[in-house]
């Protein structure tokens, strides 16, 4: 028998704003967000992303001690935490048995930017305070902070496919009894010097940041639950593996499950990382959405975006049944499925 | 299938280490470092891969990176594009994988715990950028190499892994986080073989700001020493091969040492100081214990974190003491760190090689340059080379950020 792994929780920050009703009519009217575009002076092509408006960051969060000076890819992993987790009083609840597990593909740029320029500048005066932000470990150590969470905290570093690694510890932890729910954020910031990066594997590339997350637990939340049914193996693009037959073993892996209704794949509408992908779905006859499309690249903060719209759409009965891919840009590829249950 | 996970097995599997290598300032491979860690000898040089004249301190266990060919299937072309951290990961894979014996077809999964992966070449995209936005050349490499995943991803095609990979980042704790994740693995039977440990090179960027935190020793780093001053960065580089003891077994592998025990906690005390009198260290040294089924009066040695600064050593004494209870003047405990420095997140990993090497010599690995022991250590500070009878040894690696991890190993006879 499966055992049983749901999820009770969901929060995101996105492009369309701090919330999941943000992400939720974002999707739904399936417009592209406003682009901004970043200054590349000499360049006749341009960078641009799709940014998380600045303002309305919960009070909960920029009143807390550990949040005031953090990082903003931080605060986005806090936010999209507590409102997945049902705030802090729920979380409390948990007497600390609450898992964290942060996955990032690109990390804190903006302060180590700031810090790197600090350091060329005159090393000797280089920020003590923002160095720790700058740790790829902070976001998940300032998440069990708000949250109370003191027994297990993960953070998983990789392309965006890790965001299902991430889950499926999560739901190993709660089958192996380790933690009482357990939350998964991806989460990414966005400024030129990614946008520049990123520039030479994808020309036309939109970057966008924010987080999402999924509260996974035990229990339903309701009569009416979203459950994880499987993740799929890690698809490894290591040689003689490439991307797209890495995409097709995902593809007939989980043609092996339960028939989907719905795909949420990664496209963004873009050339070539798109192609193996889109490649792998050809023959997808079903509905699909691409949240990268309206909501652009945000790596593992897209990732996460995928599963949390997913199981929002179930959650609201929208579906039955849906998969998600996940075509990592240069790790691997997974997929998952998740299904609305009813539960006695 | 990530999850669900493959149904429950009759019993759970014990899980063997057949394979350790390591890259210190001690030098290449299990007989150099084991001959240094046995003798106590420290590793430690003015830094020479940047300048640091501007820093408080300018020593740090920095290595000089073998000369022979790299080891595994890379074309020259891709061999000759690995940066510092990529080449000492590769070094010590390899002859981990070596010792073990592996051989194709049954996959093996790697797991890398790294702080900061390849922050060097993040470094020279950033000084290109700002310098020459223009020239582009070499960019893509720096940005590509930079990831962690692409270290590991090449570690993977050099050696013909062709199992899952897997990233943690969670500070000096990363290598042990990943030597207990793969534990977790061969357990719940989600793989049969897997590389695992951690590693982390020097750079500017993370010596700076752990200058900048008034972390560094000026002088040279002496855990548990009264007048210790702060740590000394190291780099380097420790991995396992871990399998099943029925995988081991029947394939006739010589058994290193086994892992019994694995426990992590969260300290959410602050994000860069532990908690003063160590109750997630403690935490995570009671869980481990449990899993392992042992009690802390079995251990005969702890490799501690002790990192040399006076919040780390003040409060990981206070978690030993609670932990131990009555038997800590009992306990041997040293800090390698005295040796080859703080390897962030190849700290966990190559401690625990140390660990292997001290149950398999039947030594206790002294700790180098400790001069007054500071009196709130009420354990036993190993301070000379030693034979000793082990059995069990257990280490602390704990993170910035709060993540605590603690293993612990038995000999294997």
């Amino acid at each position: 028998m499966r055992p049983n792994v749901y999820i009770t929780g969901l929060g995101a920050v996105s492009p369309a704003g701090w919330g999941m009703e943000c992400l939720r009519s974002a999707l739904h009217s399936g417009i592209p967000l406003p682009e901004v575009v970043f200054p590349r002076p000499g360049h006749r092509s341009q960078l641009k992303a799709r940014l998380v408006p600045e303002q309305n960051a919960p009070a909960e969060l920029t009143r807390h001690p550990r949040l005031r000076r953090a990082s903003v890819l931080s605060l986005y992993a806090a936010a999209a935490a507590l409102e997945a987790a049902g705030g802090t009083t729920a979380a409390s609840a948990d007497r600390g048995r609450l898992g964290v597990i942060a996955c990032l593909q690109a990390g804190c740029v903006h302060y180590s930017c700031r810090f790197l320029e600090e350091l060329l500048a005159d090393p000797t005066t280089a920020s003590p305070l923002i160095f720790p932000e700058t740790v790829f470990g902070a976001p998940a150590s300032h998440v069990a902070a708000l949250l109370e969470a003191s027994v297990r905290a993960e953070t998983l570093v990789g392309d965006s496919a890790s965001f299902l690694q991430g889950v499926a510890m999560g739901a190993n932890w709660l089958v192996q009894g380790l933690v009482d729910r357990c939350l998964v954020v991806g989460a990414e910031e966005c400024n030129t010097f990614l946008a520049e990066a990123f520039w030479p594997f994808e020309h036309g590339a939109i970057l966008s940041n924010g987080a999402g997350a999924l509260c996974l637990s035990n229990t339903p939340a309701s009569p009416q639950s979203v459950a994880l049914v499987r993740v799929t193996d890690p698809h490894p693009y290591v040689t003689p593996v490439t991307r797209a037959s890495a995409l097709r073993n995902l593809r007939t892996q989980l043609l092996g499950s339960p028939a989907a209704t719905i795909l949420y794949d990664g496209l963004t509408g873009g050339g070539r990382l798109d192609l193996p992908e889109r490649q792998a779905w050809t023959d997808w006859a079903g509905p699909r959405i691409s949240v990268k499309r309206v909501l652009g690249e945000g790596l593992m903060a897209a990732a996460a975006w995928q599963c949390v719209a997913a199981c929002d759409d179930l959650a609201h009965g929208r579906h039955q049944q849906a998969w998600v891919s996940l075509a990592g840009s240069n790790q691997h590829a997974l997929g998952a499925v998740f299904e609305r249950m009813e539960t006695p | 299938m990530l999850f669900p996970p493959p149904p429950t097995q009759r019993a759970v599997p014990r899980i063997v280490v057949t394979g350790a290598g390591i890259v210190t300032a001690l030098g290449r491979g299990w007989t150099a470092n084991a001959e240094g860690f046995r003798l106590g000898r420290r590793a430690f040089r003015k830094v020479t891969l940047f300048d640091v004249r501007r820093q408080q301190a300018t020593l740090a266990a920095e290595l000089d990176l073998p000369t022979d060919p790299l080891p595994g299937r890379l074309n020259p072309r891709r061999a000759a594009r690995l940066d510092r951290p990529t080449q000492m990961l590769l070094w010590a894979s390899a002859e981990a994988w070596e010792q073990s014996g592996w051989t194709p077809p049954t996959p093996v999964s790697i797991v890398v715990g790294t702080t900061a992966a390849g922050m060097s070449l993040g470094e020279d995209y950033y000084r290109q950028l700002l310098t020459a936005p223009d020239r582009r050349r070499g960019q893509p490499t720096r940005a590509l190499y930079y990831l962690a995943q692409t270290e590991v991803r090449t570690v993977a095609e050099a050696l013909g892994a062709s199992g899952s990979i897997t990233v943690l980042s969670n500070a000096c704790a990363s290598g042990a986080s990943a030597i207990g994740h793969a534990w977790h693995m061969l357990r719940n039977g989600s793989a049969q073989r897997v590389l695992a440990g951690g590693h982390d090179a020097l750079s500017q960027f993370v010596f700076v700001g752990f200058d900048a935190l008034r972390a560094l020793s000026p002088t040279l780093c002496r855990p548990f020493d009264a007048t210790r001053d702060g740590l000394t960065m190291g780099e380097g580089a420790g991995m396992l091969a871990l399998e099943t003891l029925e995988h081991a077994e029947a394939r006739r592998a010589t058994i290193l040492g086994e892992l019994i025990g694995y426990g992590t906690t969260v300290d959410r005390h602050h994000l860069t100081q532990p908690h003063p009198r160590g109750d997630a260290a403690l935490g995570s040294m009671r869980l481990a214990c449990a899993a392992a089924g042992v009690s802390p009066a079995e251990v005969d040695y702890l490799n501690a974190h002790g990192t040399g600064t006076r919040l780390n050593d003040e409060s990981e004494s206070w978690a030993i003491e609670r932990w131990a209870g009555n038997q800590v003047q009992h306990l041997s405990v040293s800090s390698t760190k005295a040796s080859v420095g703080h390897l962030l997140g190849g700290a966990g990993a190559v401690e625990a090689v140390v660990c292997l090497m001290a149950l398999k010599g039947q030594w206790l690995p002294p700790q180098a340059g400790l001069e007054t022991p500071d009196p709130a250590c009420r354990f036993a500070l190993v301070r000379e080379p030693r034979s000793a009878s082990l059995r069990i040894a257990l280490s602390n690696s704990f993170g910035f950020g709060g993540v605590n991890a603690t293993l612990i190993f038995r000999r294997w006879r």
